[in-house]
C-alpha cells in the first residue's frame, strides 16, 4: 500500500484530516445557500392557513426561534471544532443515544431537502420547456443531474463547492434586493397594492399558529453552518461571524420576499402559488426582472442542494468515524480532503427521494427532523453551561440572555409540533414512530461497535460535577 | 428528436459520467491506499488547542 505524502505526524500518529480552507464567507454561503430557496416558494404556504399577516406573523416568530439556534450553535460549536455540527455536540453534552438521534435527524433533513431541491430544479426545467412550447418534459433527468454534479463538486473539494455556492447565492439574494427597488417602496399605491390586498386574519390565531409551520421554511437550514467547523479557518471566530450574518441576511430576505409578494398578490392566490417571487417579478410586465427571477430561482435551489450535500456528508461522516455507523463512512480522500464515502452513499437515497415526486411529504419529514434537533439543542445548551461553565473552556462567543433564548427556543419548538400536528398529524407520529424504532437498533444492535472512549479527542478538561 | 429531447439526453449522459468519475476515483483510492491511513482523521484540530493547530498548520502546508 503507498502511504501519502500530505500527510505528518502530529505527534500521536499520522493522521488524515479535512483541510481547513474555509472563512466565515464561506460559513455565510453554506447557511444562506441551504435556505434561500425557502424565500423562492414554499414559505408563502403560511398565507393559505394564516392570510398575508398570519404570515409576517410566522416570518418573525419563527425567525425568533431561528435567532435563538444561530446564537445557541454559535456559541457551542465556537468550542466544538469538529464535522458533524449537532451530532458531534450531543455526543460530548448529552450521550450516546441522543447523538445517534441528532445525526440521523441532521442526515435525514438535508438528504430529503436535497432531493426535494432537485426536483425544484427538475420541475423548474419542465416550465421552462411548456413556456417555449415543449409540454411534457421529464423532470428526471435533469434531476439526477443536478445531484450527480454537485456530488461531483463536493467530491473534489469544499473549498470550490463553497465559493460556488457564494456566487450563486448572493446571486438569488441580490435579485429580491433589485425586485424590491422595482416595486417602489418608496411610493405606496405606485406598483404595490397593500393597501387593497391585506385583510384581517381569514382564520383567526388559529390560522397564525397553524402557520407557523411554513414560516420555518424562511430560515430551515442555518443551523446547518456549525458542519463546517472542521474546515474552517479559526473556528471560533467564523462559525459565529458567518450563522449571524446568515441569520441577519435572512430576516432581511424574509421580510423583504413577504413585503413584495404581498403586495402584488391576492392571498387566496399566493396561499398556493409555487414559484411566489417568480409570479411577482411577472405580473410586473418586465422580462429581463422575470428572467432573473427564473435564474435566481434556479440557483437558490441549486445552492441549497449543494450546502445539503455537504452538510449531511458532514454528519454521516461523522457518525461512521465514531463507529455509531459503519466506519468505512468515516473515510477522508487523500487529495481532496473530503469524506468522500459519505459522499457517495448519499447519492442513491437522495435520488430515491426525488424519485418519489413527493415534494410536500419529502419536506414535511425534513422539517420535522430539523425541528427535533432544534427541540434538543435548547436542552443540550442548559446542560453544556453546567458542564463546562464560563471560563472553564475558551468559547468564540458567549450568547446573551443565557437561559432565556433556551427556554424562548423550547417554547417555540413546542408550539410549532402543535401546529404541525394541525395540518400534517399521521406526518409528525409516522416521523416519531421512525425514530422510536431507529433507536431501539442502535441500542440493540449498533451501541457495541461505538468508540466509546476514542470518540472523544477533543482536549477539554472534566465536565463540572464528573 | 427535438432540443429538449436532446437536453434530456445530454443530462443522463452528464449525470452518469460524473458519477461514474466518483465511483471510480473512490475504488482507485481504496485500492491504492491504506485503509487506516483514510480512516485517521481527528475531530478537535484548531487554534482552541495550540498543540494540535501547530501540526495541523504543518500538514496544511505540505498539502498546498
Amino acid at each position: 500500500m503507498q502511504n501519502n505524502t500530505t500527510t505528518e505526524s502530529t505527534g500521536t500518529g499520522t493522521h488524515m484530516n479535512m483541510l481547513k480552507v474555509l472563512t466565515p464567507f464561506h460559513v455565510w454561503a453554506l447557511g444562506v445557500g441551504i435556505v434561500l430557496v425557502g424565500e423562492f416558494m414554499g414559505w408563502n404556504f403560511s398565507v393559505a392557513k394564516g392570510g398575508a399577516y398570519g404570515a409576517l406573523i410566522a416570518c418573525w416568530v419563527i425567525g425568533l426561534l431561528y435567532s435563538c439556534v444561530a446564537m445557541i450553535d454559535s456559541e457551542v460549536t465556537s468550542t466544538v471544532a469538529a464535522a458533524g455540527g449537532q451530532y458531534t455536540q450531543a455526543k460530548h453534552i448529552v450521550g450516546p443515544l441522543m447523538a445517534f438521534n441528532v445525526g440521523l435527524y441532521l442526515v435525514m433533513a438535508y438528504t430529503m431537502l436535497e432531493a426535494a431541491d432537485a426536483l425544484i430544479v427538475g420541475d423548474l426545467m419542465t416550465a421552462m420547456a411548456a413556456t417555449f412550447g415543449h409540454e411534457g418534459l421529464d423532470p428526471k433527468p435533469f434531476v439526477v443531474l443536478t445531484i450527480a454534479f454537485l456530488a461531483w463538486l463536493n467530491y473534489r473539494g469544499v473549498f470550490t463547492t463553497l465559493s460556488l455556492n457564494f456566487v450563486i447565492t448572493i446571486i438569488a439574494f441580490a435579485s429580491i434586493l433589485v425586485l424590491f427597488v422595482a416595486v417602489e417602496p418608496t411610493n405606496p399605491g405606485a406598483v404595490l397594492q397593500h393597501e387593497g390586498l391585506l385583510t384581517d386574519l381569514p382564520y383567526g390565531w388559529i390560522g397564525v399558529v397553524a402557520s407557523l409551520q411554513f414560516g420555518m421554511w424562511y430560515y430551515l437550514g442555518i443551523e446547518g453552518t456549525c458542519q463546517a467547523a472542521e474546515e474552517v479557518r479559526s473556528a471560533g471566530r467564523s462559525i459565529p461571524l458567518g450563522t449571524m450574518g446568515g441569520m441577519m441576511t435572512l430576516l432581511i430576505a424574509a421580510t423583504l420576499t413577504w413585503y413584495i409578494c404581498t403586495g402584488l398578490l391576492p392571498w387566496q392566490y399566493l396561499g398556493q402559488a409555487f414559484t411566489p417571487l417568480y409570479d411577482a417579478a411577472s405580473i410586473l410586465g418586465n422580462t429581463k426582472l422575470q428572467v432573473l427571477l427564473f435564474v435566481a430561482t434556479m440557483f437558490a435551489a441549486i445552492a441549497s442542494a449543494n450546502g445539503c450535500i455537504n452538510d449531511a456528508a458532514r454528519a454521516w461522516f461523522s457518525m461512521g468515524r465514531d463507529s455509531y455507523m459503519p466506519s468505512f463512512f468515516g473515510a477522508i480522500h487523500p487529495k481532496y480532503r473530503t469524506p468522500y464515502r459519505a459522499i457517495i452513499f448519499l447519492v442513491p437515497i437522495a435520488v430515491s427521494f426525488a424519485f418519489t415526486g413527493l415534494l410536500d411529504q419529502v419536506i414535511t419529514f425534513s422539517i420535522l427532523s430539523g425541528l427535533l434537533g432544534y427541540t434538543f439543542m435548547s436542552l443540550n445548551v442548559i446542560k453544556f453551561r453546567k458542564m463546562w461553565p464560563l471560563g472553564s473552556i475558551h468559547r468564540g462567543y458567549v450568547h446573551p440572555f443565557h437561559p432565556l433564548p433556551a427556554y424562548t427556543l423550547l417554547a417555540l419548538c413546542s408550539t410549532t409540533y402543535f401546529a404541525t400536528f394541525l395540518g400534517y398529524g399521521s406526518s409528525l407520529l409516522s416521523i416519531l414512530a421512525f425514530y422510536i424504532v431507529a433507536s431501539i437498533w442502535f441500542t440493540v444492535r449498533r451501541y457495541k461497535f461505538v468508540k466509546r472512549g476514542e470518540q472523544f479527542t477533543m482536549s477539554w478538561p472534566r465536565p463540572k460535577g464528573f | 428528436m427535438n432540443i429538449w429531447d436532446m437536453l434530456s439526453y445530454a443530462a443522463w449522459v452528464a449525470a452518469g459520467l460524473f458519477l461514474l468519475w466518483i465511483v471510480v476515483d473512490a475504488i482507485k483510492v481504496s485500492l491504492t491506499y491504506d485503509e487506516d491511513l483514510l480512516m485517521s482523521s481527528r475531530e478537535g484540530l484548531d487554534e482552541l488547542d495550540p498543540d494540535q493547530a501547530q501540526s495541523h498548520a504543518v500538514e496544511n502546508s505540505h498539502a498546498k
